[in-house]
């Protein structure tokens, strides 16, 4: 109690003033009344008394402030009064404050919903225990491209690495939920029994997996995440101890994630079963594929380094227990990434660009509301002298100039704040598909923080410095008025310089954009949709039963009016997918790795992809056929250069070594596979059902003769009639993945252009009012140039000349600006010199458009200054 | 007396409260007599010690330091009113209004246990104090 006095006296002080200060006065009344009476007791008459006592103590109302101002809610009071007496100001200018007001919101607001994003993405640690020691482990291929390890490697570095507490392999898995409701393929990892523990999460409800269920023929468990528990299972109670049929097979679930366990390396994965599976001998099977992600966590007296340097000893020491195919011989190890890194790579450069121009946008804004307020300060000039004048201290005038400023930020800060959630929706709307740890973002407690900061900090800066110029002896002086306008101009010139920064940056991307969109993908993407299909459960289990449903459905769907062409294909470009495999050509011999499309013979048609030379598949390339490939362009060029490709024999993945040969046929043009922005990958085409195995996941592309989503549910109906179990997994227009290729690039376009856009605007509104604040200062001036005989021409022209050599000033200045800007976001052009002439010549010629526009309304009213009135004015 | 009013006193914030005490010739001049001095932090102790001896109100404390000390020591209205409001809001001080011998109504403090021990500590500590300027001044007289 004791303690907590100060503050109870304090708070109620500030709350019931009147009690307190009638305590205080009573007792300075009764301390009066004492002294007196001990004068009087001295021999004093009454009147002598008061007057002794009165020299003793002062007015009472100095006292009353002494006694009080000891107190620390007086601090409080005056800053109480400080902000009363700036809005009384504030209300009293409406225009300016609005203007500074929605100034500083725009910046705030662009600054915290940016800060929303980036924050959880790029500063705060992955949401798991000790997420600094959580790694990811790649093979890499002959040029040292990253890819996933295959199971064989797993189980050889889990065996003999220390590094690791422990490490985990998953393997991408799409089961096809079936029997309860409609079919739904569903995104999941089969995973080894470690896979929670390496990320230190632990089920909700339920169990963890143990090394029991991922034994080979153990009976299927799964784990669910809550998203897809209370979706289906009506909450993850109720899911748990339930049996669900995922393609056919029976799944006991066994446990159910907790909501805020965050999948950040596929965020959309909603179920985990065990992988159950051990690699052998025999290299042409699935296990001896790159597709095993391994996670792992770092041992607590391990690095990544060291991890690093383990697996490459332990690479070039081979174990004949664990034999090693060429195409995971662990030559180079394995390549440890922190898996933060691992998951925000794609989307650093992107953010830390759209970082650096908010801040760049903040600036910008903060230097209009001071240059807002330098105009400000030089008006009330007059005020303050009388102030000073009157005995109000240069530390209390300059305390109330700043409050003001604060109170301005705090005003736009929260106008900002309540705006950033829009900002924020916005961002996230616009994001890509491959901007990592999207639903982490939003507006809590550490944003709302920054936000807090970043308003104070700019309201003390902001007002600081026009504060302390307006404050500066002697401010009226001609001298003084004159180093103001230089100050403005100064200004300008930077925020002149910031926006051509930005706007540069904008402008090559728009040019890269640009660039990306008029690039030729290799097929015509127009008026056609594809649709995934996904074969599941027993009926599908053997490769003719593919075969005959993926022929019964094109027939049927062929059947639907209005579809030109269609085909089956394993994957499809800029989709994501990814299936590529070795080859071995026959002469001279030369091995690599390129893509495999299983296709349909009517791929190439229904894409439009050029046919080279030979043949494109047709109907009779079935099983039992003699093997026959269509290779691409690049295909064709790296391997046979200038020899004829038709004829030649090639040996694929699993046949490699001592398998049975293909014969090429055909050669089609290059796709672009990857991106837009990658170059076509080499590509082989072979037909459905002359692979070692068909394919039960592939993508129906249809080719229309008019809007090709709108036969969609005609497209759903055909397949469905020839089996309504198969779920119909990804249904999107070609053009969408086109587009969606372009997505970072497109969203950092998106997100660059609008704040440069805003800071030419806000540049603009700054040069204006320089300008017109100059025009009003040499009102005198232009009169007297008017009667001397300058014509309006004049007149208008050396108001203009002004804003555009403070334009021309800022630009040159941005123009070294935007050059170490671009360089920031190189890795993001595409097809443009980050020196791109025509972008920033456009860029400059804007600004100057701008700048003329922004000094045009002020030059007119230069202009029009009547001599007569402007002398009489003085 | 210079280097006395840098040693910071234990409990006392230095530069958070300046208490002024005019030090006066023990004359009856009632001419107000020149400022001689400035000593940061005694008031709370003359103020802690008068009241360790009976429960007073403002008046009474400043004119019982006043008589104790023979008239060196005047004390400053406002300085006394201040001090005494942080004293109690302190918890050193308890207050409550009372009446007077003369039925008047005052505001009267008392010395709680912490303002009993403050008192100690800080009578030890100004001991030692002055004991060590008064070995300075003998040693340069």
């Amino acid at each position: 109690m004791a303690l907590l006095r100060p503050v109870f006296r304090g708070l109620r002080a500030l709350f019931r003033p009147g009690q307190a200060d009638a305590d205080v006065a009573d007792e300075i009344a009764q301390y009066r009344e004492a002294a007196e009476a001990a004068h009087r007791a001295r021999g004093l008459d009454a009147e002598a008394a008061r007057r002794a006592a009165r020299l003793e103590l002062g007015g009472d109302l100095a006292l009353r402030e002494a006694v009080r101002a000891s107190g620390w809610e007086h601090a409080v009071e005056t800053t109480v009064l400080d902000v009363r007496h700036a809005l009384r100001r504030l209300r009293g200018s409406p225009i300016f404050t609005v203007t500074a007001v929605a100034t500083f919101a725009v910046g705030i607001s662009a600054s915290t919903a940016v800060f929303s994003a980036v924050s959880p993405i790029l500063l705060e640690p992955l949401p798991f225990p000790a997420a600094d020691r959580l790694v990811t482990l790649d093979d890499r291929n002959a040029e040292g491209t990253p890819m996933p390890a295959t199971l064989g490697t797993y189980e050889e570095v889990r065996t003999r690495a220390r590094a690791f507490e422990a490490l985990a392999a998953a393997d991408p898995w799409r089961p096809s939920l079936i029997g309860s409701g409609t079919p739904e393929r569903l995104e999941g990892r089969r995973v080894t029994a470690d896979y929670f523990r390496v990320f230190g999460a632990v089920p909700l409800t339920g169990r963890d997996f143990t090394a029991a269920d991922d034994e080979p023929g153990a009976p299927a468990v799964a784990i669910l995440n809550h998203g897809l528990a209370q979706r289906r299972f009506g909450g993850a109670r109720a899911a748990v101890g339930r049996t669900i049929r995922l393609d056919d097979d029976p799944y006991v679930v066994v446990g159910v994630m907790p909501p805020g366990f965050s999948n950040v390396l596929a965020p959309a994965v909603g179920i985990w079963s065990p992988l159950r599976e051990r690699s052998t001998g025999d290299l042409a099977t699935r296990e001896w594929g790159h597709h095993y992600q391994l996670v792992a966590r770092l041992a607590p007296s391990s690095s990544g380094e060291a991890a690093s340097r383990e697996l490459l000893a332990i690479g070039r020491a081979p174990r004949p227990d664990f034999p090693r195919p060429r195409w995971a011989d662990l030559a180079q190890g394995l390549l440890v990434r922190p898996l933060q890194e691992s998951v925000t790579r794609g989307a650093r450069p992107a953010l830390l660009a759209i970082t650096a121009s908010v801040a760049l946008l903040l600036a910008i804004a903060c230097v209009n509301v001071a240059n807002l307020l330098l105009a400000r300060s030089a008006r009330r000039r007059p005020e303050f002298a009388m102030r000073i004048a009157l005995g109000a201290g240069r530390r209390r005038l300059l305390r109330q100039l700043v409050t003001e400023s604060v109170v301005l930020a705090a005003l736009g800060g929260g106008l900002g704040l309540a705006l950033a959630p829009l900002g924020i929706r916005a961002l996230v709307a616009a994001s890509p598909p491959e901007l990592p740890r999207v639903e982490a973002i939003r507006l809590d407690a550490p944003v709302f923080l920054f936000a807090a900061a970043l308003t104070s900090l700019i309201g003390l800066l902001v007002g600081l410095a026009p504060a302390l110029g307006a404050l500066r002896a002697g401010g009226g002086s001609r001298h003084a008025t004159l180093r103001r306008g230089r100050l403005r101009g100064a200004l300008v010139v930077a925020e002149v310089a910031l926006a051509l920064t930005l706007l540069v940056s904008a402008g090559l991307l728009f040019r890269s954009v640009q660039r990306l969109l008029a690039i030729e993908p290799g097929f015509d993407p127009s008026g056609v949709v594809t649709l995934q299909v996904v074969q599941a459960g027993r009926a599908f289990d053997s490769d003719a039963a593919r075969l005959q449903f993926f022929d019964q459905a094109l027939a049927a769907v062929r059947a639907v009016p209005g579809v030109e062409r269609a085909a089956f294909t394993s994957q499809l470009p800029l989709s994501g997918e990814v299936d590529g495999y070795g080859y071995e050509v026959e002469t001279p011999g030369e091995t690599g790795n390129a893509l495999r499309y299983a296709v349909s013979p009517d791929y190439f048609a229904t894409m439009r992809i050029p046919l080279v030379a030979g043949r494109g598949l047709a109907a009779t390339d079935r099983p039992g056929a003699p093997p026959v490939v269509v290779i691409n362009q690049s295909f064709a060029w790296r391997v046979f250069g200038d020899a004829n490709p038709l004829g030649q024999r090639l040996r694929f993945g699993p046949q490699m070594g001592n398998g049975r040969w293909t014969q090429v046929v055909g050669v089609v043009g290059d796709v672009r596979h990857y991106s837009l922005a990658v170059d076509p990958p080499d590509a082989f085409y072979v037909a459905n059902g002359q692979w070692e195995w068909t394919d039960n996941v592939e993508t129906l592309v249809v080719r229309a003769a008019g809007d090709p989503v709108a036969l969609v549910p005609s497209l759903q109906r055909a397949v469905w009639a020839v089996n309504p179990n198969v779920p119909i997994a990804r249904v999107r227009p070609m053009a969408g993945f086109v587009a969606a290729s372009a997505g970072t690039r497109r969203f950092t376009l998106l997100a660059i252009q609008t704040l440069a856009l805003t800071a030419l605007l806000l540049a603009a509104l700054g040069l204006y009012g320089v300008v017109s604040g100059n025009v009003t200062e040499r009102t005198r001036e232009i009169g007297i140039r008017t009667a001397l005989g300058a014509s309006p021409g004049d007149v208008v022209g050396q108001v203009v000349r002004h804003a555009e050599a403070l334009t021309l000033t800022g630009a040159a200045i941005g123009l070294v600006g935007a050059y170490g800007a671009s360089r920031l976001i190189a890795s993001m052009l595409f097809g443009v010199s980050p020196l791109d002439p025509l972008t920033y010549g456009a860029v400059v010629v804007l600004l100057a458009a701008v700048a003329l526009l922004a000094a045009w309304a002020p030059a007119r009213r230069a202009a029009a200054v009547d001599p007569t009135i402007a002398l009489r004015a003085e | 007396m210079e280097n006395l009013s840098e040693l910071p006193g234990p409990g006392v914030a230095p530069g958070r409260h300046i208490l002024t005490i005019k030090m006066r010739s023990a004359s009856l001049d009632p001419m107000p007599a020149p400022k001689t001095d400035v000593i940061q932090g005694t008031l709370d102790l003359l103020i802690l010690k008068t009241l360790s001896l009976a429960p007073l109100h403002g008046f009474g404390i400043a004119r019982r330091i006043e008589q104790i000390s023979r008239d060196v020591f005047k004390v400053n209205p406002g300085s006394l009113l201040t001090a005494l409001q942080r004293l109690e809001r302190a918890g050193l001080l308890d207050a409550e209004w009372r009446s007077t011998d003369n039925a008047r109504r005052a505001r009267y403090y008392t010395l709680t246990r912490a303002g009993r021990k403050r008192l100690e500590a800080e009578t030890t500590d100004w001991k030692r104090r002055s004991a060590a300027v008064f070995r300075l001044l003998k040693a340069e007289g």
